[in-house]
C-alpha cells in the first residue's frame, strides 16, 4: 500500500532524486566511529543538529501554555511544569537542552578548529558556523529571561547594562531590545519572545541550510 | 535604428524595471514594520517628575536609604514601583542623593554593606565599592561614580527627580 502511494508519487514528481540526494551517499572510513572509535569526534555537529531538533520541537509544545505577559508569564511557566501531564519533561527538555546545545556546539567547534577543516575551501563553512554560534547564544539570552522569575529578571537588567556599555550606540542597542529606556518590563518580555521564537529562529533555520548545503558541496575535509 | 536607441536594449529595460519596482515593493513592505519595531528609540525622552522622597530634618551625614514610591507606565502596563536613594549632607552641607544602582552590573548598593568598609558603599555582586560621594574605589569592578539624583527642596521637603551620570565621561 505505501509503496503504492510511494510509486503514484514518484511517477508525477520524481521525487526518488531529492531524498536519494540528502540520505543516500557514502560515510567515509575516517568519520565512521564503528570503524575507528576515536572518530566520534566527528559526531559533535550531528549531535547539535539533534539536540536542535528537540529545542524547535519542544519550544513549540512549550508555547501552547506559556504566555509573554508580565502578570501571567511566571504563573503559566508554573502550570505548565506543575499541573500539565508531563509538562515538567517538556520543559526540562527545552532548559537542559539549551545548555547541551551550547556545550555540542562548543565541541563542534573544537573539532573543526584542532583538525583545521576550517581551512580553504572551508573558510565560508566556518564563517556562517560562528554565526550560527551567535545565534544560538541570542536564544539562550532571551529565552532565559522568559519564565519571568527573578533570575530571569536580574540577568536581563545585567545583560541590558552590558549592551548599554558599548561606545556611542549602546543606549540605542538597550532601548531597541528591551522596548523601554529604563524599565525593564512588559515591552521587553514581548520583545525578547518575538525574537526568541520568530525572528532568531529564522535566522537559525537560514544559516543551517547554507551551513549543510556547504557541507554537501564540498564534502567532508579528509583524514588528517 | 540609430545608435541612442540601442543602449538600452528590450532585456535591460525590463530588468531595470523589475528590478526597481521589486526593490518599491520590498521597501513599502518593509518600512512599516521597521519603524514599528524602533519606536521605543525614538520616544521622546520622559519628562522626569520630582517626587516627595524625605523631609529635611531626617537627613543627615550618614548615609540613609530612602524609599518612595512612584507611578509607572510601561506601554499598556502601568504599575506603582518603589525606588530608593542614598541621601546624607556633606561636608559642605549640601544635599546629595546617590543611586543605589551598581556602575558595574546594575546591583542594589549598600551604605557600609561590608563590615570589612564601613565608610564606603558596597556592591554584593562582584564585590564593586563607591567612597561616600559616589566615586568609584579605583581597583573595584565599577568603572563609574554613583549616578546622582536631580533634586530640589521645597518647605522643608527633600523632592528627586531622574538619576542622572555623574561627570560625563565614562
Ligand atoms: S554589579 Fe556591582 S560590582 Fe558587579
Amino acid at each position: 500500500m505505501l509503496q503504492k502511494i510511494y510509486d503514484w508519487v514518484d511517477e508525477r514528481v520524481d521525487i526518488t532524486p531529492l531524498w536519494r540526494d540528502i540520505a543516500d551517499h557514502e560515510v567515509p572510513e575516517h568519520v565512521n566511529p564503528a570503524h575507528n572509535f576515536s572518530a566520534f569526534v566527528y559526531c559533535f555537529g550531528g549531535l547539535t543538529f539533534f539536540v536542535t531538533v528537540i529545542q524547535i520541537l519542544s519550544g513549540m509544545f512549550l508555547t501552547m501554555y506559556y504566555v509573554p505577559d508580565i502578570e501571567n508569564a511566571w504563573r503559566s511557566v508554573y502550570y505548565l511544569q506543575t499541573q500539565v501531564a508531563h509538562g515538567q519533561i517538556v520543559r526540562g527538555m527545552h532548559h537542559w537542552g539549551a545548555s547541551v546545545v551550547i556545550v555540542m556546539l562548543f565541541l563542534h567547534t573544537l573539532r573543526v578548529f584542532f583538525q583545521g577543516a576550517y581551512k580553504k575551501p572551508r573558510e565560508l563553512n566556518w564563517i556562517v558556523g560562528v554565526l550560527i554560534f551567535f545565534i544560538m547564544l541570542g536564544l539562550g539570552l532571551t529565552g532565559y529571561l522568559l519564565p519571568w522569575d527573578n533570575k530571569a529578571y536580574f540577568a536581563t537588567v545585567v545583560t541590558l547594562e552590558i549592551a548599554e556599555g558599548i561606545p556611542y550606540i549602546g543606549e540605542m542597542t538597550k532601548t531597541l531590545l528591551a522596548g523601554h529606556p529604563e524599565i525593564v518590563g512588559a515591552q521587553t518580555l514581548t520583545r525578547f519572545f518575538a525574537i526568541h521564537v520568530f525572528f532568531l529562529p529564522a535566522a537559525l533555520f537560514a544559516l543551517m541550510a547554507v551551513h549543510f548545503i556547504l557541507i554537501r558541496k564540498q564534502g567532508i575535509s579528509g583524514p588528517m | 535604428m540609430s545608435e541612442k536607441k540601442q543602449q538600452v536594449s528590450r532585456r535591460q529595460f525590463l530588468n531595470y524595471t523589475l528590478t526597481g519596482v521589486g526593490g518599491f515593493m520590498a521597501a513599502g513592505m518593509l518600512a512599516p514594520m521597521v519603524r514599528f519595531a524602533i519606536d521605543p528609540v525614538l520616544q521622546p525622552a520622559a519628562q522626569g517628575n520630582y517626587q516627595a522622597v524625605a523631609q529635611l530634618d531626617e537627613i543627615t551625614n550618614e548615609p540613609q536609604r530612602f524609599d518612595w514610591t512612584m507611578d509607572q507606565v510601561d506601554g499598556w502596563y502601568e504599575s506603582t514601583v518603589t525606588k530608593s536613594a542614598w541621601v546624607y549632607r556633606n561636608d559642605n552641607d549640601e544635599i546629595i542623593a546617590l543611586s543605589p544602582v551598581c556602575k558595574h552590573l546594575g546591583c542594589f548598593v549598600s551604605w557600609a554593606g561590608s563590615e570589612d568598609y564601613p565608610d564606603q558603599f558596597f556592591c554584593p555582586c562582584h564585590d564593586g565599592r563607591y567612597f561616600k560621594d559616589g566615586e568609584n574605589v579605583p581597583g573595584t569592578p565599577p568603572a563609574a561614580p554613583l549616578d546622582e539624583y536631580e533634586f530640589k527642596t521645597e518647605e522643608g521637603t527633600l523632592y528627586l527627580g531622574k538619576a542622572k551620570p555623574k561627570g560625563g565621561v565614562i
